[in-house]
């Protein structure tokens, strides 16, 4: 974009190729280094039933899933910091979500609902406070072969969406 | 009642804004000055009726007035005064309002200036701040109200509305949801008004650019008016980042300080922007040069600031700093959308009037490398922005992929998103060359400098740099991107020093002391040398980071009591565990460890856990030792329920990252040198003296 304003103002000839090519060769390696730290570094995004659907063309590939936390399943081990869970399929598309209600009554359908589909996660580390039931939970990792989400270091992020600004407290005092 | 003052003051300035905005555009197009004045008196009344609709929430979260939805979301009884009033910016609706205060604060500030020689850019600027701030009352009166009031219905169910609905009755809480605990610290009670303020400020110049677009100005006026606003916006800018990143460390609990949240980089971005615009003004007032691009920075900065609101506000990516999802994305990008396309518009009609006074000539000028500074900017940029918007594209783009295989890997058409290994990876290399370029780009005159110039000029500091390097061998250093990355800012801080040193020697020769010298150089230079300052900061921010991004070591256990745990040259020893309520609503859990270092005994810690009742959420404070020379950070992570006979620990070493805040500290002061006022520099007089001679300015 820079050699546009940059190619105004100079004469044509030499002095005008040395720059023109100085910043394509900045441009180029910008460009260079977004394409392999992006192939290195990219997580796709899928919901349970994708990643189930996928089976084991998922295994060992970086992948990003988010889901509804099953309070009764979590469980932590302080000695050796592994948290284990299950995670239950919630749509993903925030849109659709929204229309429906919002995120509190999706997780809350979520929860309740047997007949979805279920990830174990287990990540080594301290045990987020967040961590509760009826929250979502994206975690980052890869699946294993033996069907467990490994979450990376750091992999695991939680969201309640009630909890501040929806929620109406209870207790309701007489005016 | 004092909710509805506060409404109707908000009221008030949002009409008054769109007045002034329609009086300064008939004034400007009839070329009836008191129009424009008009304008003006109403641009500033906004001022004052945003501190009355600020005040009168202020003065309802103090009371606890939970009739009030925002009063109840934000605060309750268990805290103490000072929280309940910073609450203000604690919330959605509030921290809109507290935006839209500032933004008033400036634009009157501005207001009173004295117009006499900018008498057609005026009209201009007073669109530019009123629209932007009846935009932002807008989403508050329509989307986010925080003056809605609770009601109950016959039936029982209660909503929030601004007016009693008809057989509703009121509807008061005996307590309210209390304030998120992640945000009850110094750090955080600070962060959002100075990042607020730095947001704000650049309307200002952006105003006077649209001004200057407008009126088809060519000349630098508008920079010179608006420098000293720039540099202010760009120091709170650079203090709200410095000062989130020490509220991650201490707060958040995972031993780092900058984690590549997509909200971060959203006040990163205009950052970004603005030094590159900082560093490419010099360039328009000293040689007449890079006016487009001056144009294009200022109009980038001003999208970006409203984006980093729109990303932090509408809570369209998940991130720690997401409120609640809510209606007003739209709006922010409705909003963006047409400022950037207007803003485009306007330069693209100047575009011919804009074109540089002179030609670039030599590769290692000066100009030559401030645009080389400006491109690696940009690229930050572009790769950040790349980053941010990556979910929305890879799902978008799975064509380009199927249409070049070679890409396939990258646009799969699968909802993807990048972390911090990719932010890292691609701007290292750029901030590496960029933090060389630091140390050269001072160093080389205006218009043409050689190889053999530059080289007189830095042998002595890049001699001395290599010592360094060698210390940092003999040190038993083997890893080649700390070495590499270590010399660098031993070169460049060698260069800059040398620079200081030049300068006073200079002076010590015509009889000056040595302090008398030093302090006279930089009073009388100020943005220069405020700018190698701030460039010193700079270097000790980065040697904070290398040691951190490199260095850091970690581990974890279980104790038992008295049992020890290594790592590098420290131990830690879990001596007990306690656990004890506090009058403001926490259960705390705190743990004291002792801390060896090389088996001697260095000091106790505390790390604990707070558990806060009222949201039933916990947060895990660490302990923390700090040197210069590293940090021990240790998080209590669990631990045997009653007994207290065992716990866990995380444990970190983070060498060298108290360097980062040291650096900011230096940074704010250069930034504080370099925009104290200066009457010195008579802006015509130094360009004409660079323009006859090559001597370096």
């Amino acid at each position: 974009m820079s050699s546009t304003s940059l190619a105004q103002p100079l004469p044509t000839g030499l002095g005008n190729k040395k720059f023109i090519i100085g910043g394509l060769l900045i441009l180029a390696a910008v460009v260079y280094l977004i394409i392999t730290s992006t192939a290195a570094g990219a997580q796709f995004f899928f919901t349970i039933d994708e990643l189930n659907e996928r089976g084991s063309e998922a295994v060992g590939k970086p992948a990003r899933v988010a889901g509804a936390v099953l309070g009764d399943t979590i469980e932590y081990d302080p000695a050796t910091l592994t948290l284990t869970f299950t995670m239950v399929h919630m749509p993903a598309d925030t849109r659709l979500i929204n229309d429906d209600g919002g995120l509190a009554k999706a997780l809350n359908q979520a929860v309740n609902d047997p007949t979805r589909t279920r990830l174990q996660v287990q990540y080594i580390g301290v045990k987020p406070d967040l961590l509760a039931h009826e929250v979502e939970a994206i975690v980052a990792g890869k699946l294993g072969e033996d069907g467990v989400f490994y979450a990376d270091e750091n992999g695991l992020l939680l969201r309640c969406p009630t909890r501040y600004e929806e929620a109406l407290p209870g207790q309701a005092g007489d005016y | 009642m004092i909710a509805d003052f506060g409404f109707f003051a908000l009221l008030m300035a949002f009409l008054l804004a769109l007045y002034a905005c329609a009086a300064a555009a008939f004034g400007s197009w009839s070329g009836q000055q008191r129009w424009v004045s008009s304008a003006r008196s109403a641009t500033i009344l906004s001022f004052p009726l945003l501190t009355l609709a600020c005040g009168s929430l202020v003065y309802s979260l103090a009371n606890l007035d939970f009739h009030l939805q925002y009063v109840t979301q934000v605060t309750s009884h268990s805290m103490p005064m000072y929280l309940r009033v910073t609450a203000l910016w604690g919330g959605q609706a509030g921290s809109l309002l507290f935006w839209a205060w500032l933004m008033a604060a400036f634009t009157f500030a501005v207001m009173l200036r004295e117009w006499r020689r900018d008498r057609d850019l005026e009209p201009w600027v007073i669109i530019v701040t009123a629209g932007t701030l009846a935009f932002f009352l807008a989403l508050i009166l329509f989307f986010e109200n925080p003056f809605l009031r609770y009601w109950q219905g016959v039936t029982g169910t209660v909503w929030a509305a601004l007016w009693q609905p008809a057989g509703a009755q009121p509807y008061i809480p005996m307590d309210g949801n209390g304030l998120n605990p992640l945000l009850r610290h110094p750090g955080m009670i600070i962060h959002p008004p100075m990042l607020y303020i730095g947001f704000v400020a650049f309307v200002v110049p952006f105003a006077f650019a649209i001004g200057a677009l407008v009126t088809g100005r060519s000349d630098d006026r508008w920079i010179r008016v608006t420098r000293r606003w720039t540099l202010v916006a760009w120091l709170f800018l650079s203090l709200g980042l410095i000062l989130g990143s020490r509220w991650a460390y201490d707060v958040l609990g995972w031993g780092g300080y900058w984690g590549w949240d997509p909200v971060e980089i959203a006040a990163f971005m205009p950052w970004l922007t603005g030094t590159a615009f900082l560093h490419s003004v010099m360039i328009q007032e000293k040689r007449g040069m890079f006016k487009h691009w001056n144009m294009l920075l200022i109009i980038l900065t001003y999208c970006l600031v409203i984006f980093g609101t729109f990303l932090t506000r509408s809570g369209v990516l998940s991130s720690v700093h997401a409120f609640a999802q809510s209606a007003i994305g739209p709006m922010f990008f409705g909003f963006i959308a047409v400022t950037f396309a207007v803003s485009l518009a306007l330069l693209n009609k100047r575009w011919a009037t804009l074109k540089s006074e002179v030609e670039m000539t030599s590769l290692l000028s000066r100009e030559a490398l401030f645009l080389v500074n400006n491109l690696l900017f940009m690229g930050i940029l572009v790769i950040c922005f790349w980053g941010v918007v990556f979910p929305i594209v890879s799902e978008a783009s799975g064509g380009i992929g199927r249409a070049i295989p070679a890409l396939a890997h990258i646009f799969t058409g699968q909802r993807a998103t990048v972390g911090p290994i990719f932010y890292e990876s691609a701007t290292g290399p750029l901030w590496a060359a960029l933090l060389l370029l630091m140390g050269i780009a001072p160093l080389s005159a205006w218009r043409a400098s050689t190889a053999r110039t530059l080289g007189r000029a830095m042998w002595k500091p890049f001699i001395i740099s290599l010592l360094a390097l060698a210390a940092l061998l003999a040190g038993g250093m083997r890893q080649p991107l700390a070495l590499l990355a270590l010399w660098i800012c031993a070169f460049v801080f060698l260069v800059t020093a040398y620079e200081f040193l030049r300068g006073a020697r200079a002076r010590t020769s015509r009889g000056e002391t040595p302090l008398q010298a030093f302090w006279r150089l930089v009073a009388r230079n100020r943005r220069r040398y405020g700018g190698y300052i701030i460039h010193i900061g700079v270097i000790l921010i980065a040697v904070g980071i290398i040691g951190i991004e490199l260095f850091q070591q970690e581990t974890q256990g279980s104790l038992a009591v008295g049992e020890r745990m290594h790592l590098g040259s420290y131990s830690i020893e879990y001596e007990s565990l306690a656990e004890f309520e506090t009058p403001d609503g926490r259960l705390v859990d705190r743990a004291v460890v002792n801390v060896f270092k090389d088996g001697q005994p260095l000091t106790q810690l505390y790390p604990r856990r707070d558990f806060y009742y009222e949201s039933q959420q916990a947060m895990t404070i660490p302990g923390l030792r700090s040197t210069l020379e590293d940090d021990v950070y240790i998080l209590l992570v669990d631990w045997e329920p009653v007994s207290a006979s065992s716990a866990t620990f995380k444990m970190y070493v983070n060498p060298l990252v108290n360097w980062i805040w040291l650096g900011g500290f230096v940074f704010i002061f250069g930034t504080l040198v370099a925009s104290w006022p200066d009457a010195e520099l008579q802006p015509a007089r130094s360009r004409a003296r660079v323009r006859g001679t090559a001597e370096r300015a």
